[in-house]
């Protein structure tokens, strides 16, 4: 499986912009709401149409601007889930699915009962539904994907709308059930973690703009651009500009910072994540600075303790620790380290 | 008593009903499919609700009339509308589809987009989204068009003396024959058709709203 998507179209208050190939892979969209990721599907599902560009599925083109092609989303193959599942309502589970099969009633109906039981669906065949659950009838909806015949799998936010224990069992069944699909799936969410657990790689949007898919490891490591650093959810960024070979000034922190590589001469921004701060016992050593508490915030298994250069009025840091490592260390002189490895430099 | 004004009244209006119901959901379908134009087209349909129905009769007169081109070519066959029952068939037609139309467009309208799109990603025809999703999901909507447009083709008085006339048992309505009535001074008849008309508009409508599902009102509780 194959998809190659080079897309333009213009919005209204940005151009979306998308250029990539996904293969045999759960490929995902990481972006903040408005920015784009839920129009790309609904072009390559055919729901949309693009102003330029070209879109292919296995070689065959679904659209091409300059060629004049645009299948209709019938001909596409293309399953979408949708955000809010979108079952027809006026139809029993049985019926959701006999509908977009082919073939005769019989073996429709057989599939459709198969279906449902591998979906752990057994004895809901009559159900409306309205009468179910989000879990079963999200688990429905990509059955009825399944019945259907697609050949690619496009996700849009599939657990946005959900509580947090939902989410997390239908997270670990959607885990169980992408493999019937080939395995192939495109996601799009703005939770970095969904995007992490679910995705191999990932690519960013931002406004419209996409930037180049990279490896999960490699961007929450190195998300390269302030849009990224945001969105793998980055709680410390400061503006920032490079001292020398081996330094950096973070502007909004007033600290000097040794970086693990040498910062490149267009640095704007520096970043760390909260939980990569380290309290040590004093001040000697390279990256170790005399920090002040702000603000302390009880969090159910952590602190998070707002810090800033002792003394300073510089904007304050997150820092999130164990509870038994701040009840060991509150009250007492605060030295943090901040690994240079972990810091993270932004040109854009 | 005389019944044809009733017999022909509703004789009338379930004929022009059949007609408004099938052409309004095709108006209304062909309207939101459309991609310019749209303000346009629905402006047109919707006009003979807001304008006086004795203009519409009049437009109709002159376009089927003897000197039009639609009533010279009718005059071939020896056909002639105007003052007839058909005329007052299209009459009704006209005065009642934007009724029929504007419910329908709205219940369709209403409908969960993500539906219709989640139908085509999975190969489902047009025609067949049409019939099976459009059509029952928005049947609330369709048959309070229905029945609004048959209340209302029931009741149409102006374009109908306009353009078919108040022939007694050819083109006489209740309503006209309420007209009738008054004018020659016999009020217990215009009381008779008056109270006909108005029970029958009730019970269709009281039908129409028990089928309805029942709602919360949308004030929520109303603090006295």
């Amino acid at each position: 499986m194959e998809l190659s998507v080079c897309i333009e179209k213009k919005l209204r208050d940005f151009t979306l912009q998308i250029d990539f190939t996904l293969r045999d892979e759960v490929f995902a969209l990481l972006g903040a709401s408005g920015c784009g990721k839920s129009m790309t599907l609904k072009c390559i599902a055919g729901i949309e149409r693009p102003d330029r560009g070209r879109i292919l599925l296995d070689g065959e083109i679904l659209f091409d601007s300059k060629k004049d092609i645009d299948l209709p989303p019938q001909r596409r193959q293309v399953g979408y889930l949708f955000q809010n599942y979108a079952l027809f309502p006026n139809m029993t589970l049985a019926e959701n699915l006999c509908f977009v099969m082919e073939g005769s009633k019989a073996e429709k109906k057989q599939r459709a009962h198969g279906l449902l039981r591998r979906f752990y669906l057994e004895g809901l065949e009559n159900a409306y539904p309205g009468a179910l659950s989000g879990g079963q009838q999200q688990r429905a909806a990509l059955a009825r994907i399944l019945a259907s015949k697609a050949r690619l799998l496009l996700l849009d936010e599939p657990f946005s709308a959900l509580d947090s224990y939902l989410k997390w069992q239908m997270e670990m069944e959607l885990m169980e059930i992408l493999p019937s699909y080939g395995g192939a799936a495109l996601l799009v969410s703005h939770d970095r973690g969904e995007v992490y657990r679910l995705a191999s790689r990932v690519a960013v949007i931002n406004r419209g703009a996409m930037e180049p898919p990279a490896d999960k490891k490699e961007l929450f490591r190195h998300p390269g651009t302030l849009a990224a650093t945001l969105l793998t959810g980055c709680k410390n960024i400061s503006a920032a500009r490079r001292q020398d070979g081996e330094h950096i000034y973070a502007v909004d922190w007033n600290l000097t910072l040794k970086t693990a590589e040498p910062p490149p001469e267009g640095t704007k921004y520096a970043g760390i994540r909260a939980h990569f701060l380290q309290a040590r016992e004093s001040a000697a050593g390279e990256n170790v600075f005399p920090m002040e508490a702000v603000q302390i915030i009880e969090d159910i298994f952590s602190y998070i303790v707002m810090v800033r250069p002792l003394g300073s009025e510089a904007a304050p840091l997150r820092w999130e620790l164990a509870k038994e490592e701040w009840q060991r260390l509150e009250g007492r002189e605060l030295y943090l380290y901040f690994p240079p490895e972990q810091i993270m430099v932004m040109e854009s | 008593m005389e019944l044809s004004p009733l017999i022909i009244t509703l004789k009338t209006a379930a004929a022009a009903t059949f007609i408004t119901f099938f052409l309004g959901l095709a108006l209304a379908y062909g309207v939101i499919r459309m991609d310019r134009g749209r303000g346009f087209m629905d402006a047109v349909i919707t006009l003979p609700l807001v304008l006086p129905p004795t203009v519409v009769g009049f437009f109709l007169l002159l376009l089927f009339g003897k000197r039009s081109t639609i009533g010279k070519f009718l005059l071939q066959f020896d056909l002639s509308l105007v003052f007839s029952w058909q005329a007052a068939v299209i009459a009704a037609v006209v005065v009642s589809l934007p009724l029929m139309y504007r419910t329908a467009r709205g219940a369709f309208e209403g409908l969960d987009a993500n539906i219709i799109y989640a139908a085509r990603t999975l190969g489902v025809s047009e025609w067949r989204i049409f019939w099976h999703l459009l059509i029952p999901n928005a049947r609330h909507g369709i048959l309070a068009g229905l029945v609004l447009s048959f209340t209302r083709a029931m009741g149409e008085f102006g374009a109908t003396i306009m353009f078919a006339g108040n022939i007694p048992g050819r083109t006489q309505t209740m309503s006209t024959a309420i007209y009738a009535a008054v004018q020659a001074n016999d009020y217990d008849l215009a009381m008779q058709w008056a109270v006909s008309l108005v029970l029958f508009s009730l019970v269709f409508i009281l039908a129409m709203n028990a089928w309805g599902t029942k709602k919360p009102s949308p004030l929520g509780k109303v603090p006295r």
